[in-house]
């Protein structure tokens, strides 16, 4: 069990930081807020609560990836990992204690808008667990993610990486708005990326759709999380056999 | 082959008596060879320094030794295990403090050690007991609970050295510890190292002279990824620092003057208003003689000791690279 004392450094380095806290956390609160204020002035179906929230949380993760890139990048820069490569740990080891630590940032996040949504009308029911498995997929991929860009890039390159991935999830993901409202470059890029399947599922869900009515989302993002999950793993397992 | 004939000397040839020893270790990227067929053998409880400026390959050495790259040819032993064949053996019984000073910044001091402990398999009393200790040694008392990140260079590297000595180490790895420090932290942090001679056997890399000089029971120099001297501080003075050196300043030194000199003494050459002669032995009476006698007239003698870094010039024809300060 020696990841777990790695693993709780790194919850520490993550929260101590009150800017990701910020960032991660309150901005996407501040954005929920705004938005569905919004809503309530112009009666736009976009922005209710049961499309805004699952939108703002996927929004959210995006800096699952900058925080568990930055964190893994950092180490890496500051011969922090060096000295853990040289202990006696093993590849899970790191794997578990670098990717483990995010999964309470995306609960905390999760319950964070979801607690807003709530407040703003939400449908609270148990449709609410469904779209919450929906969503926590989407998390780990989007750790994953942050687990490539930490392996190979520097600090400085994972800062513009990251963003590049939180703007595309707002701009590709129908975060604000549905995307085949939207259509043409964005409805094709979205669709072809995990995000706006993840939200559209989630919403349906939040309608009353049982699983039954977004299998095709579901497959589309269980598929890519599979996938981002997997290089993720295996570009951090690279990393911890080539030292230097 | 080779281990049966050190086992069966008696003495202190005895393989068992060596903490670390390296066979023709190599590394080579690409083209660049980084350490070239290296042969050392550090005695346990011994303090050896690897002396040697920036890229001579010490770090390179040192990532061998600690397992996290494979070498090019030749391998090397601690404690009798082999870096190549028994890795997992080596990394409980070593531990090392990077030339980066390694720390997690968000982390105080005591839970960077407690952090360290947990990583290396401790109990949590145990961890706390040696952290206790430690924190006593490297003289961080009263820092404990403080975020590290806000702490002094000197105070970083004094944590980053107990965070290698937590797992209590065989063979402790130090590389570059003083670097960047100003003489004030770097003397101190020599008396933090001082107080683990004897008890561990110690790897120490660096490029001060004074620091090898000052803490070393031996030293190697390295060059290129070459070790091109191999002593304890005094023998490598003796025979390989012992140049003096004979400053004078006078005027009306001809050119044949100096023509003479170099017949005595090779090394002759023009300085500043004057010349400067180095060698081995100085006769100083024969040379204030021969210029009396000559005509010149001498405004200014002095005998230099020789700098460490006259040393490392004649042995590398590299200036130890000093710090930008
Ligand atoms: N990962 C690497 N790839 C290529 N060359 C390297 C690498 N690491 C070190 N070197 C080269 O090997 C030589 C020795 O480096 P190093 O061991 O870091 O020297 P030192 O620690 O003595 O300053 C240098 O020329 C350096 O550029
Ligand atoms: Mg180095």
């Amino acid at each position: 069990m020696r990841f777990l004392s790695l693993a709780g450094r790194n919850i520490k380095e993550v929260y101590r930081d009150p800017v990701s806290m910020i960032l991660g956390v309150a901005m996407p609160a501040a954005l929920l807020l705004l938005f569905s204020s919004i809503g309530k002035d112009a009666p736009l179906d976009a922005f209710t609560a049961d499309n805004l929230t699952p939108g703002v949380t996927v929004f959210s993760f995006g800096f699952l990836t900058m925080f568990s890139a930055m964190l893994l990048a950092k180490d890496r820069q500051s011969a922090f990992l060096t000295r853990l490569l040289i202990a006696p740990l093993k590849s899970t080891d790191f794997i578990l204690a670098y990717m483990l630590p995010f999964l309470p940032v995306a609960i905390l996040q999760t319950a964070v808008c979801f607690a807003i949504g709530a407040i703003l009308g939400i449908t609270l029911d148990l449709s609410i667990a469904l779209a919450l498995v929906v969503l926590f997929t989407v998390a780990v991929a989007c750790i994953g993610i942050g687990m490539i860009l930490g392996s190979f890039f520097t600090e400085n390159q994972v800062a513009g990486a990251g963003s590049l991935v939180i703007i595309s999830i707002s701009l590709f993901g129908g975060v604000w708005m549905d995307l085949k409202t939207v259509g043409g470059i964005f409805e094709s890029v979205g669709y072809a990326l995990p995000f706006a399947h993840a939200i559209d599922a989630a919403r349906a869900i939040l309608k009353g759709s049982g699983l039954g009515g977004v299998t095709t989302e579901f497959y589309w993002i269980i598929g890519y999380t599979l996938v981002f999950f997997l290089l993720g793993v295996f570009s951090f397992r690279w990393r911890t056999k080539h030292a230097s | 082959m080779k281990q049966n004939i050190g086992r069966n000397n008696k003495g202190p040839e005895n393989e068992n008596d060596y903490a670390v020893q390296t066979f023709g270790l190599t590394k080579k990227y690409g083209e660049r060879i980084a350490v070239n067929a290296v042969n050392l053998s550090i005695k346990k409880g011994e303090l050896f320094s690897l002396l040697g400026p920036n890229g001579a390959g010490k770090t390179t050495a040192i990532k061998m030794l600690s397992c996290l790259i494979k070498p090019t040819a030749g391998t090397a032993a601690i404690m009798g295990h082999d870096i190549k064949r028994n890795p997992a053996a080596v990394k409980q019984i070593i531990n090392v403090s990077p030339q980066e000073t390694a720390i997690a910044g968000h982390l105080s001091t005591w839970e960077n050690l407690l952090l360290m402990g947990g990583v290396y398999g401790l109990s949590k009393e145990e961890t706390k007991k040696r952290a206790q200790e430690l924190i006593e040694l490297v003289g961080l008392t009263g820092r404990a609970r403080e975020q590290v990140r806000k702490f002094s260079g000197g105070m970083q590297r004094r944590l980053s050295i107990a965070m290698a000595l937590i797992s209590d180490p065989q063979v402790l790895f130090l590389d570059e510890p003083t670097l960047g420090l100003d003489p004030q932290a770097r003397k101190a942090l020599w008396k933090q190292i001082e107080k683990l001679k004897g008890q561990k056997t110690i790897l120490l890399t660096t490029h001060y002279l004074e620091e090898a000089d000052a803490l070393a029971d031996r030293v190697a120099i390295i060059n290129e990824g070459k070790i091109v001297a191999l002593g304890t501080p005094s023998e490598l003075k003796k025979d390989i620092y012992g140049m003096q050196t004979m400053v004078i300043k006078a005027q009306n030194f001809t050119a044949e003057i100096i023509e003479d000199l170099k017949k005595a003494y090779p090394q002759t050459k023009k300085a500043e208003n004057g010349i400067e002669i180095r060698a081995k032995e100085l006769v100083f009476d024969d040379i204030v003689d021969y210029l009396r006698g000559q005509g010149v007239k001498i405004q200014w003698l002095s005998m230099k000791e020789p700098s460490l870094d006259d040393v490392f010039l004649s042995l590398t024809g590299k200036e130890t690279a000093d710090e930008v300060s």
